[in-house]
Parts: C-alpha cells; sequence; structure tokens
C-alpha cells in the first residue's frame, strides 16, 4: 500500500469526500490561505474554490452556530481550528446545540452533523492558551463524537467516518502528527468510532493511549523490550465513545496499565480509561494504575519549563518500569516525537 | 386586503386564548412540568412576521417559543402535549416549551440559550441561498439577547455572507427583571447596532401588527432578492412574568413599574387592531367574541388530549441521543 503523512491522509479524505457529497464545505479561519491549515486544506481550496472554502470571520462562536443551521437546512459542515483553543468560544452551538439536536427535538428529526477539527500541541513556546487539547472537555458531552487519531490511515478513516455520518464530531489533531507517514488505502473509508487498535501487542503492561501518545508509547515500548518488559499498546482512536472491550481485554491480560495523554488527569481521559477498567475488570490489576498526563498548571513557555512539563516516552517508560517492579534510569533517556520541531512557531 | 387584516386579528385572539388558558392550566394543575415563558401582550410580532412568511421559510425562535410556534402553523395538539411531556408532543417529551419544532409548519426550532439561534438562522439562510432557492430563514429574539457577543458576530458574519435571513428583535425592555436602560447605553438602539454592522434595520412599533406585518413584508422581500440580511427592532411589552403564568406588576412584587405595564396592557396589540378594523367593519367585536369561544374549545379540546396521551416509554430514554446508539 502506498504511504502518505498524516497531513495528505487529511487532505484526501477531504477531497475525496467534497468531491462525492457537494453538500460538504469548509469554514475556518484563514482555511484559504497558502498554508491551507498544515497543508490539510490547501487541494480541496484548489478544486473546490471559495465557495467551498469559506474564510470566515474571527467569530468562532457566530461560526459554529451557523454550521449548525446550515446543517440543520441540510449541509455538511467541516469546521476548523488551527488553534483547538479557539474551541472554546464554540462552545454553546457545539455543546448545547449540535450535540442535543436530534434528542431535544424528538430524536426523529434528524441530527446536525457539524464535523469540527481542532489542532492541538506544541511548536514552540506555544503557551497556555495555544497548545492545548479539549477533548476531554467535548468528549464529556453526550451527542457528540471524539476522535483523536494517532495514524495517518486513522486520519483519514475517521474523517470520512465523520463527514459521511449523522452525528456532530470533533476531531483532535495534534500538530505534531502532521509529517508522520504511514499506509494509507486509496480509496475513501470510514473506521467507526468506538473501536481501538492494538499498536503493540505485548503481555506485560497495558499503555492506554491517544493521539501523540501512542506513538511516544510505541518508542516507550520498544525501548521496554530491551530490559525485558512487553508492552501492549492500546490506541483508543475515538474517546467517545470509548472501545471500553479492547482496554479490558489487554488489561485483563497484563495486570497492568499505565494511560497516557496530552492533557490533564483530572477529570479526564486517563481518568476514563482507569475507571472503565476499575468498572469492569478490578480484579484484573496487580498493581496501581499510572496516569501520565499534564502537570498541574497551565501550559509555560519557557524551554526548560515546557520540556519539563509535556509527557513523553521518557515518562511512559519510567512508569512501566515501576508498575513491573524495576529501578527506572538506566536506559538512554529518549527525545520526544515532538522534539524535532523546527521553527517560527 | 381587509380579510388579510382580519386574518391577523383572529391568529392574534388564538394565540391570545390558547396561552391565557395554558396559564391558567399551568397554575393550576402543576402537571406541565417545564419552564414556560408565555407571550401574552406579545402577539403581534409573531402574527405580523409569521403571515409574511411562506411555508418554505424557516423560523427559529428563543425561549420565548410558543407564539412564534403558533403563528408559523405550528400544531397546536403536539404543543400542547409537549408541554404535558407526552409521547405526543413535538420533540416527544424531551424538548419541553423551550424546545418546540413543526419541521412541517416551517418552525424550525427554539432554544433557549439566549442568542444561540441567532447565528443558526444564518446558517440556514445562507444553505438556502447557497442552493438557489428564494427562502429566508427568520429568527426572533429579544432585547437581551442583543448584549450576547454573538449578536454582533451574527450581524457581521450575515452581512459580509449576504444571508437572506430576517432577524426579529421583539424589545419588550426587560430581561427578566434587569431594565434595558440598566443594560444598554442610551443612544444607539438596537436598531443603530444592526445598520451598523451592515444589516438594513427599521424599529417598528411591535404591538401595531399590520404594521409589523408591512415591515416584514418589505424585509422578506429584501432577503429573498438577495440584497442581503434584514432586522427588525419590535417595540412590545409582556404582561406576565418573565417565565410561569403570573401577572408580576403588582404591589410590592415589582421591577417594574405597575403603572408602565398598565399602559403598555391599555395598548393591547389585540384592542388596537380590533379598534382599526372596527370603521371598516362594526361586527368585528362580535367575530372576536366568536373567535373566543371558537378557540376556547380548539385549546381545551388540545389539552384534553394532551393529557390523555402516555408518557414517552423509559425503556427510549437513550433514543436519539446517537444514531446509531454507540456500544
Amino acid at each position: 500500500m502506498r504511504t502518505l503523512t498524516y497531513w495528505q491522509a487529511i487532505s484526501e479524505a477531504t477531497v475525496q469526500c467534497m468531491a462525492a457529497d457537494e453538500s460538504i464545505f469548509i469554514a475556518g479561519e484563514g482555511v484559504d490561505d497558502i498554508k491551507g491549515t498544515f497543508g490539510t486544506t490547501k487541494e480541496a481550496f484548489a478544486r473546490f474554490g471559495p465557495n467551498r472554502v469559506i474564510d470566515v470571520p474571527n467569530s468562532e462562536n457566530a461560526t459554529a452556530g451557523f454550521a449548525v443551521g446550515a446543517a440543520a437546512g441540510g449541509m455538511r459542515p467541516l469546521l476548523i481550528h488551527t488553534r483547538a483553543d479557539f474551541m472554546f468560544l464554540a462552545l454553546d452551538p457545539l455543546v448545547n446545540l449540535a450535540a442535543k439536536w436530534r434528542y431535544m427535538y424528538g430524536g426523529d428529526k434528524g441530527g446536525v452533523p457539524v464535523v469540527t477539527r481542532g489542532v492541538v500541541g506544541r511548536g514552540w513556546g506555544q503557551g497556555a492558551t495555544h497548545s492545548q487539547s479539549p477533548h476531554a472537555t467535548f468528549a464529556h458531552y453526550a451527542g457528540l463524537h471524539v476522535a483523536a487519531p494517532a495514524s495517518p490511515a486513522d486520519a483519514k478513516g475517521l474523517l470520512v467516518q465523520a463527514l459521511t455520518g449523522d452525528t456532530p464530531v470533533v476531531l483532535v489533531e495534534n500538530r505534531n502528527l502532521y509529517p508522520l507517514t504511514g499506509e494509507v488505502p486509496a480509496e475513501a473509508s470510514g473506521i467507526p468510532f468506538g473501536v481501538g487498535r492494538i499498536a503493540r501487542r505485548g503481555g506485560d503492561v497495558t499503555v492506554v493511549a491517544t493521539s501523540l501518545m501512542v506513538h511516544e508509547a510505541e518508542r516507550a515500548a520498544g525501548q521496554l523490550a530491551e530490559r525485558g518488559i512487553s508492552v501492549e499498546v492500546v490506541d483508543v482512536r475515538s474517546l467517545r465513545p470509548l472501545d471500553d472491550r479492547i482496554i479490558c481485554e489487554s488489561v485483563a491480560k497484563t495486570g497492568r496499565l499505565v494511560v497516557a495523554d496530552t492533557s490533564w488527569a483530572r477529570y479526564g481521559f486517563s481518568a476514563e480509561v482507569a475507571a472503565v477498567v476499575a468498572e469492569n475488570i478490578p480484579e484484573a490489576l496487580t498493581a496501581p494504575v499510572r496516569r501520565l498526563a499534564l502537570p498541574d498548571s497551565p501550559a509555560p513557555v519557557s524551554w526548560p519549563l515546557e520540556e519539563a512539563f509535556h509527557p513523553g516516552a521518557g515518562g511512559i517508560v519510567e512508569a512501566c518500569l515501576r508498575l513491573c517492579g524495576q529501578a527506572p534510569g538506566e536506559l538512554p533517556a529518549l527525545a520526544d516525537v515532538a522534539a524535532g520541531f523546527q521553527g517560527p512557531y | 386586503m381587509t380579510s388579510g387584516r382580519t386574518r391577523l386579528l383572529r391568529d392574534m385572539v388564538r394565540i391570545r386564548v390558547v396561552e391565557e388558558t395554558l396559564a391558567d392550566h399551568y397554575r393550576d394543575e402543576q402537571e406541565m412540568r417545564t419552564p414556560t415563558h408565555f407571550s401574552i401582550g406579545q402577539e403581534a410580532t409573531a402574527v405580523g412576521v409569521c403571515a409574511a412568511t411562506d411555508t418554505r421559510d424557516w423560523v427559529y425562535t428563543a425561549h420565548r417559543s410558543h407564539a412564534p410556534y403558533l403563528a408559523k402553523g405550528g400544531d397546536l395538539k403536539a404543543m400542547v402535549a409537549e408541554l404535558y411531556g407526552k409521547q405526543a408532543g413535538c420533540s416527544h417529551g424531551r424538548g419541553g416549551s423551550i424546545h418546540l419544532i413543526d419541521r412541517a409548519a416551517g418552525f424550525a426550532g427554539s432554544a433557549a440559550i439566549l442568542g444561540e439561534m441567532i447565528p443558526v438562522a444564518v446558517g440556514t439562510a445562507w444553505a438556502f441561498a447557497r442552493g438557489g432557492e428564494a427562502r429566508a430563514a427568520v429568527t426572533f429574539f429579544g432585547d437581551g439577547a442583543t448584549e450576547e457577543g454573538v449578536f454582533a458576530e451574527s450581524l457581521n458574519l450575515a452581512a459580509v455572507r449576504r444571508a437572506p435571513v430576517l432577524f426579529v428583535c421583539e424589545n419588550n425592555l426587560y430581561s427578566i427583571s434587569s431594565p434595558i436602560g440598566a443594560r444598554q447605553p442610551a443612544g444607539p438602539t438596537i436598531r443603530d447596532r444592526a445598520e451598523a454592522a451592515g444589516v438594513t434595520a427599521v424599529q417598528v412599533d411591535g404591538n401595531d401588527v399590520f404594521a409589523v406585518h408591512e415591515a416584514a413584508r418589505t424585509a422578506l422581500r429584501h432577503c429573498r432578492e438577495g440584497s442581503g440580511p434584514y432586522l427588525l427592532e419590535l417595540a412590545t411589552y409582556r404582561w406576565r412574568e418573565h417565565v410561569g403564568p403570573g401577572f408580576d406588576h403588582g404591589d410590592g412584587q415589582g421591577y417594574r413599574p405597575a403603572a408602565e405595564t398598565e399602559a403598555w396592557i391599555a395598548r393591547c396589540p389585540i384592542v388596537r387592531a380590533a379598534d382599526v378594523l372596527r370603521e371598516q367593519d362594526p361586527g368585528i367585536d362580535r367575530t372576536v367574541a366568536e373567535w373566543r369561544a371558537l378557540f376556547g374549545d380548539e385549546i381545551r379540546g388540545a389539552i384534553a388530549y394532551a393529557k390523555e396521551q402516555p408518557f414517552p416509554d423509559v425503556a427510549a430514554l437513550l433514543d436519539g441521543a446517537y444514531q446509531p446508539v454507540p456500544r
């Protein structure tokens, strides 16, 4: 199979879906500019032009409400935020309307399948309000689907699913994943929400991860293999619905659970995964659950603070070693996937 | 023309009788367990505007939804069943008074967060225009909603995309108990702010159903011709409390002077319309009395129907949250 980068896979999914369905349009600030949202909207703009790839005013609230109304009128909006932090300005239409529309009007009047892509993640010095990942915020609300694809194939498949489904969707894309390559099917086939995948098989520790942390977990697993520890990496792919079964089957096998996330632990993705295990298979755990997440502060800017703030493969290695009763510190430090980032932002 | 004007009065009388009867039952029975915002006293805005729409135009509203729903032709029995929380309700008991819908009539939905249906109507209007259809979307909201940021955002967005949307501001001077003077500066009106954003806008006496209707016809023609969005600022007044069936202007209750409320009640849109029509039709008062009896029977029948209907099946609690329901 041919390989594509993560951004190319998103672009391809977008173009294929827009070619197949004239009701799909893109709306976002600067989606038509020369950079084309990290390249992901460039081909769509070249092919479909400004009537379907629409630069909108700096009005996240109204634009999301506009998308709800367009969807009610039969359109399929794809909203894009190049900094997901701005999605907090769109919370009301997405949470109070899109998520609830079908239900609160009785279930039989149709939904409003608004798809929102939010770009997250550290570049350099993005700081407190330009690098947050709001996946848990949106995943809290019934009526939405929320996914954070880690691979190019999943980035394509989940976007195709979103643009052909009936449910409003929030897709979180870590910007550090855009250059990663992987095999991607040529056809536009959807990947169902709520179905995780085993990114790496193993028997001693389960690492449940999402988005960028899947790659950090795989790198950690490679190093831990040298210490004789076999790590199973579960990529949940979607946070809502969450694939409880794949998580529990893995933990039932390994008896040990590390959850790795790019956001905070409290009330977040890692809390939810721990709760799923505690509710379903409490007897399976042979050691306490470990959560690898952001420290309880906003994101800092200064380089060394930023390095200390973001979790990565090294932290996963350490957590797994401790769960297996081994002392950390004897392995060479791993650079994070994001460490290769080049400026200027 | 006369028959059209008579129809406007008739529609207002129907809404008044329906809401007064519902308010009595709401208070006495305690069975409509849904926060209910009555439009009593504001019927001219809903009727004047909705009568100017086509069935294919869509109307969205905020929480004060009954009058526009009925004026747009929404099914009365389905609305009343919704208030009683029944499966036969227009939203099958999932929405309540603030989440009404009747797509067949072109009533596209009401919602309760201030201002949130304003951009929704812009999006629907844009979708209509994009499909090459001469249809408009209408959105009703109060003066309070114009303080929300999304109002300003929506005016700008509608203007820049030339969306065929009609913004209808029912300025009833109060946001719950807070007077407009405490919330908005003297000087620029809501109409002025719309105009500054590039939206054609006029102020109209919102208790004059004929004036409202004429203004709405002009506005909708403007929208359908592709001339962009339009705003009507309609001065009116709600007679009852913000939410619930009672009056709240009596001694010691008040955030608003009793004399003010009484002056607005004296400017009743139904009385004023009848006064106008009486010049041509001396028998109008008898006709109104007949309508009151007729619509009284209709709403009592709808209430009886709603009470007989079953509640939703609890086993269907999750239905509609997802389709398909997730594992």
